[in-house]
């Protein structure tokens, strides 16, 4: 693998000059832009990358699939305090993920953030092996959140430091297919393990931590840490590491507030895959045990969507395609929420979530990359993530309460209805916020 | 480059190398001990006793492990009748068998099978999640079953548990958190509530007592079928447990009143309200069941044995200590 002397590597000015076109209104005028662009070339710095997170879901989703099983038999009927440290969990890998995008954008060096938070969950894997108890096992739970929590920004960093700007959606659709391989093989692996071996927990945790230590040994040998050099101004020395500097201000890029404010708008109405599953199964009256085809189902849409639709908003920009995505969602809850229908609604409505994720999840980070100044993209991509993340978590307690005082046919219409109005406002958001990139 | 490339290689093939050899062991482990002769004496029957009997499910390790089995009430550690269905929980009475089964596959599914005296299914249907308790009632009319139903995401770990009740041949169920939920006779609306381990009031078939729980606190409730209600009646009483006559309720106290404690066995004596903690010092999850009216029975994980337990017994005589009632054995039930 050749990386050092690539021509463009410094891509600065070009940076600037594709935001301001890629945000402003002409963004359509589609014709000359082929002409300006140059061919996609697949870093395989991205591949390896994704190769880092396909090893990593393997690891993940294969302990997540059976964990419910062993946890149950375990701990018994105290497993039901778990749900109380989960909510905590989940908050705290929301915030770590603003910090450790700072951490990595301060000290230049993404790639041992990353490593930091996959070498957690690795470790989390190994304690699996060894720990019993509640709060051994609650430990090992959340250090692996956290753990996720941390390599994320980072992560996203490294791909968007690598990806042509031209290509940055098509790079993340690519991270994000090999990233969802994984998920779908993790599961897969686990139960084919309890097939074999009834009980056969321990090896489901031993072929989890090989994965994971693949996947950091991929990311430690393979990967370079190659942010730093881009970000060296010159005549300038990195600024010492102080608490001070991670206030609410510096998280504000100007041009970035209002698609912040526009992803958590619409991340409050997302109201997560467990309650459309919920509603499909309420209403279609399938056995219960088909459930976890629906998480594959959806995988597989969005494994399968990931790179076209990259390459659709890198074509036809970033914006129209995440509002779309969410435009899909929209579709699948009028789908979920119908009184009566069949079979093809309820793959349709799949396929459509599968789409969803395809369109939002890397176009979010694609956008956010393209905005954000190089220095502080981490912290950027970090603070997108936990917005989406917080806003999604109240999006499914609200939705349960309303589930519950409601009912299911009514709480589905609410949220629809809400979402065509979110849509429509984030719509208006982004409009405010492109005439703002320009001067940045 | 390519000196990292041959060590990520190496590292690749020496991981995958101890995984998979990990995994050999683990496999021909399993399958020798499921072949292997068990260590207890067993025989095949293809019904109930006639007499008094208890079921439990077999945990001796070998051919039979995990399986219904029955042992002359008089004789309980003697000879195993093994009834060849798999069950993670089994409970019975004098002429219907609930079992509650995890099935490994793709992806793993839990499913509950009645059986009549003569072993043939009555019912068979989906659970929505993990296997945890499950009762008859005396008549042998209706089923409870609780499971474990985890996340509402792919990537939570939270937990809830889902319990029903519904006739014997599985053709409906109820879900006990559509009953109301009645405190002093006002309702209570919290939408995180919890309930569990339902036990079936002896003579009373409109009747039952279940564990309810919200907020961090736990509740014994008086459950009504006819009216659909869920009444509070003690505070700290988990995985209620009625005695034959009706008089006393055996159940798991928290030793630190919180989810996530220790539990003790402990009886209430639904006259006075009184509450005797009994004198066993491990920490005990299974739903108690009543030997008679002066002795209760639960099962204990065998320390570092894996899925291996034993049934225990416990006089309510003060001072008494736990006594070991049937070996490699787990979930009992006495059919009197």
């Amino acid at each position: 693998m050749r990386t050092a002397s690539r021509p463009g590597k410094d891509r600065q000015p070009l940076y600037i000059s594709i935001s301001d076109r890629k945000g402003g209104q002409q963004d359509q005028a589609g014709a000359g832009l082929a002409s300006v662009h140059p061919a996609f070339r697949l870093s395989p710095v991205i591949i390896w990358l994704g190769v880092v997170s396909m090893m990593t879901d393997i690891s993940s989703e294969s302990v997540a699939a059976i964990l419910p099983l062993y946890v149950t038999g375990y701990l018994g009927l105290s497993t039901i305090a778990f749900g109380v440290i989960d909510g905590i969990n989940q908050g705290a890998s929301a915030i770590v993920r603003i910090g450790a995008g700072w951490v990595s954008d301060r000290t230049g060096h993404p790639k041992y953030v990353a490593a930091a938070g996959y070498g957690l969950s690795m470790l989390a894997r190994a304690g699996f092996l060894v720990a019993g108890g509640f709060w051994a096992l609650a430990g090992i739970v959340t250090g692996d959140r956290i753990g996720k929590g941390i390599r994320t920004a980072p992560r996203d960093a490294m791909i968007a430091a690598e990806a042509q700007p031209e290509y940055l959606a098509r790079s993340f659709g690519i991270h994000r297919m090999l990233d969802n391989i994984g998920a779908a093989a993790g599961p897969f692996i686990a139960f084919l393990v309890l097939m074999l071996i009834p009980n056969g927990f321990s090896t489901v945790f031993g072929v989890s931590l090989a994965f994971a230590v693949i996947g950091v040994a991929v990311l430690l040998l393979v990967v370079p840490d190659r942010l730093q050099r881009r970000r060296q101004h010159p005549g300038r020395s990195r600024p010492v590491v102080s608490w001070n500097l991670l206030r609410w201000s510096r998280l504000r890029e100007p041009g970035l507030a209002r698609p912040m404010a526009a992803a958590g708008l619409l991340g409050v109405l997302t109201i997560g895959d467990g309650f459309i599953y919920l509603l499909l199964q309420h209403r279609e009256s399938f056995a219960i045990q088909w459930f976890p085809l629906l998480f594959v189902g959806t995988n597989a849409a969005f494994l399968l969507f990931a790179v076209p639709v990259g390459r659709i908003a890198d074509r036809w920009g970033r914006v129209p395609v995440f509002l779309a995505g969410h435009g899909a969602l929209l579709a699948c809850y009028l789908l979920a929420g119908l009184p009566t229908a069949g079979i093809p609604a309820t793959i349709g409505c799949l396929l459509l979530l599968g789409l969803f994720y395809a369109a939002t999840d890397g176009v979010l980070a694609a956008l956010v990359s393209q905005l954000a100044p190089p220095e502080r993209l981490g912290t950027a991509l970090g603070t997108a993530q936990t917005v989406v993340a917080v806003s999604r978590m109240a999006a499914a307690s609200g939705f349960g309460v309303l589930w519950f005082a409601a009912g299911p046919g009514m709480a589905v219409a609410i949220a629809t209805a809400l979402l065509a109005a979110a849509i429509a406002g984030a719509a208006l958001l982004f409009r405010g916020s492109t005439a703002a990139v320009p001067a940045s | 480059m390519r000196k990292r490339l041959l060590l990520l290689l190496a590292v690749v093939i020496a991981t995958l190398g101890a995984a998979g050899a990990q995994a050999f062991t683990a496999y021909q482990q399993s399958s020798a001990s499921r072949q292997a002769a068990p260590d207890v004496q067993v025989a095949s029957a293809g019904a109930l006793p006639s007499g008094p009997f208890v079921l439990f499910r077999n945990t001796a390790p070998g051919q039979g492990f995990g399986e219904a089995a029955t042992a002359a009430l008089s004789e309980p550690n003697g000879r195993r009748a093994l009834l060849g269905k798999a069950c993670d929980r089994v409970y019975a009475a004098r002429n219907l068998v609930s079992c509650l089964e995890t099935r490994n596959g793709m992806p793993t599914s839990f499913e509950a099978s009645t059986y009549d005296g003569s072993l043939v299914q009555q019912g068979t249907w989906a659970l929505g999640g993990i296997p945890n308790r499950t009762r008859v009632s005396a008549d042998g009319s209706l089923v409870a079953t609780t499971v474990f139903v985890s996340g509402h995401s792919y990537a939570s770990s939270s937990f809830s548990t889902q319990t029903l009740i519904g006739p014997a041949d599985g053709s409906s169920h109820t879900n006990l958190e559509d009953y109301a939920l009645m405190d002093h006779g006002a309702g209570i609306k919290a939408t995180d509530r919890n309930i569990w381990g339902v036990t079936f009031s002896p003579g009373k078939p409109n009747e039952f007592y279940a564990t309810a729980s919200s907020q961090g606190n736990i509740w014994l409730v008086h459950g009504d079928i006819a009216a659909r209600t869920l009444t509070i009646a003690a505070s700290g009483v988990e995985c209620p447990s009625v005695s034959p006559d009706g008089q006393r309720i055996a159940f798991k106290k928290s030793t630190s009143g919180t989810l996530a404690g220790a539990r003790q066995p402990a009886v209430l004596e639904l006259a006075t309200g009184n509450v005797t903690v009994l004198g066993e010092q491990r920490d005990l999850d299974d739903q108690i069941e009543w030997l008679d009216n002066g002795t209760i029975l639960y099962g204990m994980p065998r320390e570092g044995a894996g899925p291996d337990s034993d049934i225990w017994s416990l006089s309510l005589e003060p001072g008494a200590a736990p006594r070991l009632f049937i070996e490699h054995a787990w979930s009992p039930a006495v059919v009197r």
